[in-house]
């Protein structure tokens, strides 16, 4: 049961094969048996999932089921929980159970979906490789000495390890794609304002977004089916229709042109990475695509332009944890002061720390039109140069990663090296691009992720790419040995 | 030395919306703490901001009521500083693209004289909560429902130059305000907020002098005597040689002093940025149009008018241009008896007097405009005299109906029969032979001062009820 | 109250070389304290270096001429979509102090505030 796609799982429960209660037990015993070694989970409610499913069961007896009624989902801990504790991977909100449920959770709870639990994640999802997690770091299913990718690396991992049959993340950098990568799994950060932010714990608010991380481009399109459309509670979502993002993946990708970015493959790419993504766009090729060479000439500009903007973003949205209405309050405070500067001291990790700071430094005066405005200003350019290439092409590729999952702790003294780890990645949150990372082969048994990048609202070109792509390779059914054990 | 006073006004005014201005909570006044704090409100993790469209509108509609630029694509922004009646850590406020752009204003002062005083600006922002100071074992309170109430920064020029100025400046806005029907402009209830930047110069002088702000002033009384007081204190020091420290003040109303807000000496770094949770609002010439037909004469306009169709004098138009209301009911009065000076005199002295001996509002005011131009009316047909007409008002405040039924109920109407009156005037002539020897002993000239005498006791003898027109030319005929 | 920013430094003085982005310690703690995040004296000298490493790697911006660039705030250059005034929340002082730390008569506690 546990080794099933989200399609699958849908079809056994409309045929009886099995119920959610026994599906949900099924992921739950896994969780028990295997997490243990992972660490992919922060809070696993069994009481309230189990009710989930058993009410759940009861709408696909009276024929009343949504899409997704009764499939197990792992959320990202970014995202508030209605009595569920919602930590962000934080100390500070350890103590956090919201009293309402972010429009994500509404309306995958409305689809009848079942909250398996909430994963871990990289502090406030300020990481690359899910060690800045005040509940420990999440090891990669692949090799537990490896790290699964960050910030969404418990729904990375959970997601490769079978733990869950697809997961929620978040991605502002990269957060959902390089995890997903890393730990050999199809994720989907789709277009800026697809999804609402409402109730998803904010960090830069001009470059979040929620999307599916799964086994295959097809189950993503059936959770982005639950999760896309306008919010009129989150003004910078879009009101942009949706559509049925199942509805384009059986469509042929003959004629396509994709756009190889000449930056995405030079210097800094891992060789036998490169050849792992050269082989896949070969695949595409044989399968009737054009390869294209093109141009982003701002690349190398887009990591000085993302950390003025994120941390400046994120220095302004923590501000409201300040230990006076929810969260960690430190003990004792003498005044005012106290309690502000130690509750934050203590409530906060390192790296969240030292962007609040970096940015709290982006915007002071004096520097705010040498830092913040400029970064605007070249987030522009960044945004033209990916403009400009699609009026040649249809779709961008390249490599998700420079490299394969690095050992833990490799990276984690050393915050510059780390985020040098999203060159491929931060663009398209500059741009509010839609991207995806699919599984594309392997690298010493580490897993290898190809990056596909559509134009705004274009995430059914996307997600029909790389089923086409899932259709003609079997990485994405790869699973980790380390993983056997536990339910079956 | 002659000293300048230079004052420039940031007042605060509370827009009535029913919601607040990111968030569907209720902007109700005088509710329990906390209550009226939705999760936007309190900065829950994950809330977003979504814009109150009657928020625009009001601010709009203020934009085109004093001729000013509006801002078709203005910005938010995060002005970040803690504290704790500031949830989100960060005000959201409109910094570099305001939606109300720069306009004009013109004031009136009592000797009827008018000024022009320049808006900078108008920005939309959101209210703060409160932090109540009452001991709660060493700590304070915070209530943030008036956290996210809809704000309208309205900025001026530093073209005040006085107390008077600066209190007239504040009148025409509260009636500007009202008007437009963006703001209750209750000042005891906050609405509108005052903050004053005052500064002195050597009279004369064109370079501004440092200034001190001070902060949160709340009815125009304060404004005066917070003004009055820091001229004062900041004259003094300049006296004696001293210099001016650049400082927030408070204003202890208690006290009528002004003393230096510890908590704002540390120089903020406020970091606007635009918020990146709000996307630019975007306006487009049809929407000001149409709010611009939706205008509604403005008290300027209605003032001018008065002037011109009623004849009245500057002042007095003013006055009654102060308040739509007010206005309303003195036309209503004018319709009613077809006389807008008397109409005018009656509005603004007896009624006008009797509701502020009252501290009643006009809307509860028991004298209807019907009534007082019923009253009117018959001053104006000789059926009462100014003086009875003064006994008949008092009777209608107090609810005894209209002066036609007061009239008739205590027999105030006037003696106009010939035959009564000439009885009485028989009788007074009878009574006075001494007067009457002085009057015809006297020339023309005198006769017309010694005639009162007999004309007074007429009306005395007629419990003041005689026509005294009728009076004076029986009398002329009788003093023969 | 509207103050002014001071001018930041121009661009051409960036690119001039005569600037150096380098930050000192007492820079660090001036920002600390705006953040109102307490800094171990421990720790100050590594947080400084850390963030200094940070600031050098993003200071590549200062190359790029973006005189005639307008700065992009959204990825979709959208524009902002307007609720109706109307009252949609509801009291839930009840559940929103349940998981305050320190609360009275409805009151969120703070040490005291002094203006």
């Amino acid at each position: 049961m546990h080794d099933r796609t989200v399609a699958q799982l849908m079809a056994g429960l409309r045929d009886k094969s099995f119920s959610s209660a026994e599906l949900t037990r099924c992921f739950l015993d896994r969780i028990g048996a295997l997490d243990e070694q992972l660490n992919s989970f922060i809070s696993v409610d069994e009481e309230a999932a189990l009710a989930a499913a058993t009410a759940a069961d009861a709408r696909l007896a009276a024929s009343d089921a949504g899409a997704l009624t009764g499939i197990p989902i792992a959320h990202k801990d970014i995202f508030c929980t209605d009595g569920m504790r919602t930590s962000c991977g934080s100390r500070m909100l350890d103590n956090f159970i919201p009293p309402y449920d972010a429009t994500l959770i509404k309306r995958f709870n409305a689809e009848g979906a079942v909250t398996l639990g909430k994963t871990n994640m990289d502090e406030f999802a300020m990481g690359s490789s899910n060690e800045s997690s005040y509940y420990g770091p999440v090891r990669n299913p692949w090799d537990t000495n490896l790290v699964p990718g960050g910030s969404s690396g418990g729904s990375a991992a959970a997601v490769a390890a079978l733990l869950a049959p697809a997961a929620t993340g978040t991605d502002t950098g990269g957060s959902i794609r390089q995890p997903a990568a890393f730990c050999g799994i199809t994720g989907l950060k789709p277009t800026y304002g697809r999804v609402s932010r409402l109730g998803m714990v904010a960090f830069a608010s001009s470059l979040d977004q929620a999307g599916p991380m799964a086994h295959s481009a097809q189950d993503c399109a059936l959770l982005l089916n639950a999760m896309a459309g306008h919010d009129p509670l989150d003004s910078t979502s879009s009101p942009e229709p949706t559509e049925d993002y199942t509805a384009q993946l059986a469509r042929q990708i003959d004629g396509l042109r994709i756009g190889l970015p000449k930056e995405y493959f030079g210097e800094g790419l891992d060789n036998a990475t490169a050849g792992q993504i050269d082989a896949a766009l070969k695949e595409l090729e044989a399968l009737g695509a054009t390869l294209v060479e093109v141009s982003l000439p701002n690349s190398h500009l887009t990591i000085p332009t993302y950390y003025v903007i994120a941390p400046a973003e994120a220095s302004t949205n923590l501000s409201r944890f300040d230990g006076v209405r929810y969260g960690h309050r430190c003990a004792d405070p003498v005044d005012l002061h106290d309690l502000y500067t130690r509750t934050r001291e203590e409530g906060f990790g390192d790296e969240v720390k030292r962007r609040i700071l970096v940015g709290t430094y982006a915007l002071s005066a004096g520097y705010y039109d040498a830092y913040y405005k400029k970064a605007q200003q070249v987030r522009r350019l960044i945004k033209q140069d990916f403009m400009h290439c699609f009026e040649q092409v249809d779709i961008i590729a390249g490599p998700t990663t420079p490299g394969p999952a690095f050992a833990l702790g490799a990276k984690s003294d050393d915050p510059v090296s780390m985020y040098l780890e999203d060159v491929y990645t931060l663009a398209v949150n500059l741009a509010g691009l839609p991207g995806m990372s699919v599984p594309a082969g392997f690298v010493d048994d580490k897993p290898v992720g190809l990056q596909l990048i559509g134009r705004h609202f274009d995430e059914s070109r996307l997600l029909n790419v790389a089923h086409q792509y899932q259709q003609a390779t079997d990485w994405h059914l790869r699973r980790p040995a380390s993983i056997a054990g536990g339910a079956a | 030395m002659q000293w300048e006073t230079v004052i420039g006004l940031e007042v605060h005014l509370q827009l009535a919306t029913q919601s607040k201005i990111f968030s569907g909570s209720p902007t109700t006044f005088g509710a329990q703490p906390n209550t009226q704090a939705s999760a936007v409100d309190l900065a829950m993790p994950g809330m977003l901001p979504v814009l109150n469209e009657k928020a625009v509108r009001y601010a709009v509609l203020f934009g085109l009521g004093i001729g000013a630029e509006i801002g078709m694509r203005s910005v938010f922004d995060r002005k970040n500083y803690f504290y704790p009646d500031l949830p989100k850590g960060y005000q959201i406020s409109q910094f570099q693209h305001p939606i109300v752009g720069r306009g004009e204003f013109e004031i009136q002062l009592e000797d009827g004289s008018t000024r022009n005083i320049g808006i900078t600006r108008a920005h939309l922002e959101e209210d703060a909560g409160k932090s109540l100071h009452e001991d709660y074992h060493g700590q304070s309170g915070i209530d943030l429902n008036r956290a996210g109430t809809p704000l309208l920064e309205i900025v001026s020029e530093p073209d005040i130059r006085s107390a008077e100025e600066a209190v007239a400046y504040l009148k025409a806005l509260h009636s500007l305000v009202t008007y437009l029907g963006i703001s209750d402009g209750n000042m005891s209830e906050g609405s509108m907020r005052c903050d004053i930047n005052i500064s002195l110069r050597p009279m004369g002088a064109d370079t501004l002098g440092t200034r001190a702000e001070i902060k949160n002033v709340n009815s125009f009384r304060f404004v005066e005597k917070a003004i009055h007081h820091e001229f004062e204190r900041q004259a003094d020091i300049l006296e004696d040689g001293g210099t001016i420290v650049q400082e927030t003040r408070l204003y202890d109303a208690d006290k009528n002093e002004t003393r230096s807000m510890r908590s704002k000496e540390v120089a903020n770094d406020y970091r606007y940025f635009p918020e990146p949770d709000l996307l630019p609002i975007v306006i487009d010439d049809s929407y000001v149009e149409a709010l611009r037909q939706q205008l509604p004469e403005l008290p300027t306009q209605k003032r001018d008018r008065f002037v011109q169709q009623y004849g009245l004098g500057n002042y007095d138009a003013n006055v009654l241009a102060d308040s739509r209301e007010l206005a309303d009911y003195f036309e209503a009065v004018v319709a009613g008896c077809g006389d807008a000076k008397i109409a005018a005199n009656w509005v603004q002295v007896e009624l006008l007097g009797q509701l502020n001996r009252g501290e009643l509002e006009l809307a509860s005011c028991p004298v209807s405009a019907t009534n007082l131009a019923g009253l009117i009316a018959r001053i104006l047909d000789n059926s009462i005299s100014g003086k009875i007409a003064k006994q008949v008002f008092e009777a209608m405040w107090q609810g005894e109906g209209s002066a036609d039924a007061i009239i008739e109920a205590r027999g105030l109407k006037q003696v106009s029969d010939s035959g009564e009156l000439e009885s009485m005037v028989d009788e007074v002539i009878a009574n006075s032979a001494a007067q009457v020897e002085q009057y015809l002993a006297a020339d023309e000239g005198k006769r017309k001062k010694l005639v009162g005498y007999f004309v007074g006791q007429v009306m005395k003898l007629s419990k003041g009820q005689a026509n005294p027109q009728m009076v004076n030319q029986l009398l002329a005929k009788k003093l023969q | 109250m509207i103050s002014l920013r001071p001018l930041p430094p121009t661009e051409a003085f960036f690119l001039s070389g005569l600037y150096s982005m380098a930050i000192e310690q007492d820079d660090i703690e001036k920002i600390a304290e705006l953040a109102r995040i307490r800094i171990d004296q421990g720790q100050i000298g590594q947080v400084t270096q850390r963030i200094t490493e940070i600031l050098r790697m993003v200071d590549q911006l200062q190359a790029v001429d973006t005189s005639e660039v307008q700065p992009m705030a959204n990825p979709l250059d959208a524009t902002q979509i307007l609720r109706p005034d109307e009252v949609t929340e509801s009291n839930r002082r009840e559940a929103f102090q349940a998981i305050a730390p320190a609360v009275e008569d409805g009151l969120y506690l703070v040490p005291k505030v002094i203006d």
